[in-house]
């Protein structure tokens, strides 16, 4: 297992080539609060999509709301396009069990019914509970139940990966 | 302690705005927020409360308020039961209580709760299993905590802060429960200048000592408000003649165009609804463009969806 990990940075430059040869028109990008929409905003930049991107906030749709509560930090959703018909790309910082990105598709289905959803994420550490992958993936790394995997935004607005 | 706050501090029932700290209503502000759009979606739920079964207690008749709740848990996929109980088994002779019990049988998560008697919510809440919570919908004459959320909501949004406003809540505060909220909603949160303005008559003893400017005239009492807080008559609570004329009342302290003249150009125009029109408030001011009485509607179901998900939230 690396120390440091990889420039976050480097990373989202090498998920926008992945993902670049599979735009269609119709592509939008949809970020997961938090790290999620601070990598949306940059493969929507380098990407140079046209359609304004859409934030999720999946707080409303956690399967351990009734384990844990509200979360206390809830921003809303926004999703400044209709969702029926287009290609979706959710966006998240960090892929781990699954579950969020299950409570994304469930609420994007509320706003409408997509043509398709991929998923891209920064890095997929491994340790999935539920039948979901991602279609991109920046790193893909074996990461143990006690470590986290931390998107973080610095003073300066650059994003840096830490594990923990 | 607190009796609606969990050790830890969260919301675990609401039934008065009193002794709330600023934080929590903050906290069911901000949730309401996130709820707004909820309604304006293809789907307008979102599956927080599915499984959860909710039972509206209306021991008093309500239209706006029974409906408004019930939207609100059917928008956070909860199963809704509305009993309105002075039609029912109450009139056969069974206690609040043995009701209670025998929903709570049913496998009831929270009760909201109407009731003409101060206190019931309350009483309620003291008897119910730990995993219950309960709303208060309105009690006697003591709190309407729902409708003080939904009222400084609807100020914050037009307003958008609290710490520069001059608030005046005009009419029959005596019978007012929905006063009682508003006012303690309106100083937890920071407003520096809340008035009352009615007859002497009409207000209840002691109203100087909850931190307000008592006012008995409109051209006063108006002057440079921002917002202008309308109060129903409260014709059905009222024992003896208090009034001389809802004729005379309107001469006095009903809101018409002139009297809202008075208060700031972009002053803002609130109601709870039912509204005497000719009594409190004039048809022109009710239906005119300060008006924001439909909006107080409208934002009632985000935030009894946020009152109810952090109630839930806390049974966890």
């Amino acid at each position: 297992m690396p120390d440091s990990l990889p420039d976050a940075e480097a990373l989202i430059a090498r998920l926008a080539d992945a993902i670049r040869p599979r735009l269609t028109p119709d592509t939008v990008l949809v970020g997961i609060h938090s790290g999620g929409v601070w990598v949306a905003e940059r493969l929507h930049a380098l990407l140079g999509i046209s359609a304004p991107m859409g934030k999720l906030n999946i707080s409303f749709y956690r399967d351990d709301f009734s384990r844990i509560g509200l979360h206390p930090q809830v921003k809303p959703s926004h999703l400044p396009f209709a969702v029926e018909g287009r290609c979706v790309i959710v966006v998240d910082d960090v892929f781990y069990t699954g579950r969020t990105v299950r409570a994304a598709m469930n609420e994007l289905f509320d706003y409408g019914r997509p043509a398709c959803i991929r998923l891209a994420v920064l890095v997929d550490r491994g340790g999935h509970e539920l039948p979901i992958r991602p279609d991109f993936a920046g790193l893909n790394l074996d990461v143990a139940p006690e470590h986290n995997v931390d998107l973080s935004r610095e003073q300066d607005g650059s994003l840096k990966l830490t594990l923990t | 302690m607190n009796p609606q706050l969990t050790p830890d501090g969260r919301l675990k029932h609401l039934l008065t705005l009193d002794g709330l700290p600023r934080a929590i209503l903050i906290q069911i502000l901000d949730t309401a927020e996130s709820f707004m759009d909820v309604g304006e979606r293809e789907v307008k739920k979102v599956p927080l409360l599915r499984g959860k079964s909710i039972f509206n207690l209306f021991f008093e008749p309500s239209t706006r308020t029974r409906t408004t709740f019930e939207i609100a848990a059917k928008r956070l996929s909860a199963d809704v039961v509305n009993l309105n109980i002075a039609t029912s088994s109450q009139s056969k002779g069974e206690t609040i209580l043995d009701t209670v019990d025998n929903l709570a049988a049913m496998h009831a998560d929270m009760f909201v709760v109407r009731h003409a008697q101060s206190g019931a919510a309350h009483f309620i809440a003291r008897h119910v299993a730990p995993h219950i919570s309960v709303v208060n919908a309105g009690d006697g004459r003591h709190a309407h905590p729902t409708q003080g959320l939904l009222d400084v909501f609807t100020i914050r949004r037009y307003k958008g802060a609290f710490h520069n406003l001059r608030v005046a809540i005009v009419g029959d505060l005596l019978h007012s429960r929905v006063a009682r909220s508003q006012i303690h909603a309106l100083t937890t949160l920071g407003v520096p200048e809340v008035r009352v303005i009615a007859p002497k008559t009409l207000l209840p003893a002691g109203v100087e000592h909850m931190g307000i400017k008592v006012y008995h005239d409109m051209e006063a009492g108006l002057r440079d408000c921002d917002v202008v807080i309308m109060l129903r008559l409260q014709n059905e609570r009222m024992k003896g003649a208090r009034l001389p004329s809802a004729q005379e009342y309107f001469k006095f302290y009903g809101l018409t165009p002139d009297k809202l003249a008075l208060a700031k150009p972009d002053a803002i125009v609130m109601h709870p609804g039912p509204m005497n029109r000719g009594v409190e408030i004039d048809s022109e001011v009710a239906d005119g463009p300060q008006s924001v009485i439909l909006p107080q509607v409208t934002y009632g179901i985000a935030v009894r969806m946020a009152v109810m998900a952090l109630l839930a939230g806390a049974s966890a």
